[in-house]
């Protein structure tokens, strides 16, 4: 198990692997990759017993889905530092014939990619789906995923609520990085999400709550969820987290949902994060 | 007379042989799995599920979520059939399909009942034409539409041991059982139902059995038809179309769905890229249906035995 050190490193060399993907091709969406680094490296690199040589079944392994598939820039960094693919790959992020889609996508057979996102509000239900597929299987292992809240804004999210919930989908730990943040602005503002716990409360889930980006707290949040989980109830776990957390002056504001640093920015931000594994 | 060459074992339903064909290839193949949105006697899923109550999962009133869940039952081996409604299959879902089924390239078989006019009563909110266009635009999808209840419970059973997402297309009047149980049923590939020299018809579905019955009428006057069945109508089976328009030289289709986006444009397409004859489509003109009887509505909309006669007759004055 890596250390609490070895875990902020490994986050510090994925938040540079964002923002130079993203500069890179000038394209892509480094606040919510930021904001969710921390979560994916307790996620891959301690909790989740995953294989990286890569089967689409995952038969007898935990098993992730990103909803929020626009986050892709983590996601591909944390798949690559994990040895799914060579992190020089990273440099094709965006580019034509590349595996790193805009948008994580199976079409181009990246290992670690089980479906297709970015259409927001689908990854729920995949998920479900995945888990009930462990059922069958009798397969004891877990399936996490991963949603923005300004995505919870979509029908089918309480649709695939309300059906993990009322099917007992007790092997299934979902995530909502609750930055407060959506394109066009603060939620609260677009479109008010309201009392999130009470609101997966309701629906019959066990909800649980967690700082995003204390190494520590997520560690002890994830485990409790697996503890808690194959009790009857699906698990949510709400993240507190900041948009463009690790680079200060994208964190915490929706401008930098969708956009790219230019050279003055990028060494700015590099300057603020550590290089601990190389880039790639 | 055509129609007399085809043993008639009685009249049943298409989604009848679809609710009987699941039941079957789920005795045989342990990883097929169902999920219906409330509509389990009307899909005929109710025998599936009381066979099989641990492999059926009743989403409710939510196909959007329904397709999702299909979509990640695939990994892990299973083989999802999703059942409701054509039109709740379709476009009331299609980014999903499009997303996580399509384009992810998933093993789930969308099978959608109650297509086109005969719904009859529950009107044009229910009748969906356009869904066989919207899946067949879809890259990776495969689009069968089968003709009775025994094509439809084997076309059923066939599409589990094909990977790749499908849409079966069924319904719900009662039409005459005319395919054996023992026929050659392969997914892609034609039936030639009965060989002629004049005029080529092909048909799919409900109208496969009026395209007999006009032929009946046709030979009557004289003319020699071909009717080719096209249950598969994604991936078309060109070479079926060309080595019949090789000898008759003329095309009728006939379909119970939207001229625009059918299996009409699909043969079109097939013509014009490789041997341009005269053509004539039997199909909705960009209209919604109606409440009303089934044979009513085919008549009113113009889908029906006599549309079919006539579309040939013009169809031989364009070849002269």
């Amino acid at each position: 198990m890596p250390n609490t050190q070895q875990l902020q490193d490994i986050a510090s060399q994925v938040r540079r692997d964002i923002v130079r993907m993203v500069h890179a091709c000038q394209s892509g969406h480094p606040g919510g990759s930021l904001g969710c680094a921390d979560f994916m490296t307790v996620l891959f690199f301690e909790i989740m017993q995953h294989r990286p040589d890569f089967s689409m079944d995952g038969i007898g392994e935990d098993l992730f889905f990103l909803s929020n598939g626009h986050i892709s820039p983590v996601y591909y960094s944390i798949l690559a530092r994990s040895g799914y693919f060579p992190t020089a790959e990273l440099s094709t992020f965006r580019r034509l014939n590349s595996r790193l889609q805009g948008h994580p996508a199976t079409h181009e057979h990246l290992p670690g990619i089980r479906i297709a996102s970015g259409s927001l509000g689908q990854g729920l239900s995949v998920a479900i789906g995945a888990a009930l597929s462990k059922k069958q299987n009798g397969d004891d292992r877990w399936v996490f995923s991963l949603h923005g809240d300004g995505e919870l804004q979509e029908g089918q999210i309480w649709e695939a609520a309300m059906f993990a919930a009322h099917h007992k989908v007790d092997n299934l730990i979902a995530t909502v990085d609750w930055n407060g943040q959506q394109i066009d602005g603060p939620t609260n503002k677009i479109m008010s999400l309201g009392n999130l716990p009470a609101k997966w409360e309701a629906f019959g889930w066990e909800v649980l709550q967690t700082d995003g980006h204390d190494i520590a707290a997520l560690r002890n949040t994830l485990q409790t969820a697996k503890n808690s989980s194959k009790q009857g109830k699906p698990i949510m776990i709400l993240m507190k987290t900041a948009m463009g957390k690790g680079v200060s002056f994208m964190e915490g504001s929706h401008e930098w949902h969708g956009i790219a640093p230019n050279d003055a920015q990028l060494a700015t931000a590099l300057a603020e994060l550590r290089e601990t594994l190389g880039d790639y | 007379m055509v129609s007399s060459k085809f043993a008639i074992a009685g009249q049943s339903d298409t989604r009848s042989g679809f609710g009987d064909g699941l039941l079957e290839v789920a005795k045989q193949n342990e990883h097929v799995v169902a999920l219906c949105a409330d509509l389990t006697g009307s899909l005929k899923m109710d025998k599936f599920q009381k066979h099989f109550p641990d492999r059926f999962y009743n989403t409710g009133i939510a196909e959007a979520n329904m397709m999702g869940i299909a979509a990640g039952l695939t990994i892990g081996g299973q083989i999802p059939y999703t059942g409701t409604f054509a039109n709740f299959s379709t476009g009331r879902v299609y980014d999903q399909i499009r997303q996580s089924i399509a384009y992810s390239d998933k093993n789930v078989k969308i099978c959608a009942s109650h297509a086109g006019v005969t719904l009859g009563e529950d009107g044009a909110t229910h009748q969906i034409l356009e869904d066989v266009g919207m899946m067949r635009m879809l890259p990776n999808m495969t689009v069968i539409v089968p003709c009775d209840y025994m094509q439809t419970k084997l076309a059923t059973m066939a599409i589990a041991d094909y990977e790749g997402p499908v849409y079966l297309r069924f319904g719900r009047p009662k039409v005459p059982i005319f395919t054996a149980a023992d026929q050659d049923f392969q997914i892609g590939k034609a039936q030639i139902l009965h060989e002629g020299s004049d005029v080529t018809i092909i048909a799919c579905g409900h109208l496969v059995w009026r395209a007999i019955l006009a032929a009946d009428e046709l030979e009557a006057k004289g003319i020699s038809v071909e009717i080719i069945n096209m249950h598969t109508i994604k991936p078309l089976d060109t070479a079926a179309i060309l080595h019949s328009v090789s000898k008759t030289a003329c095309v009728v289709t006939a379909e119970e769905h939207q001229r625009n986006g059918g299996l009409g444009e699909a043969v079109a397409q097939v013509l014009a890229l490789h041997q341009p004859v005269p053509m004539e489509m039997v199909a909705v003109d960009d209209s919604f249906g109606e409440s009303g009887q089934p044979e009513e509505l085919m008549t009113k909309y113009h889908i029906n035995t006599t549309d079919i006669v006539a579309a040939v007759e013009r169809v031989l004055a364009r070849k002269k």
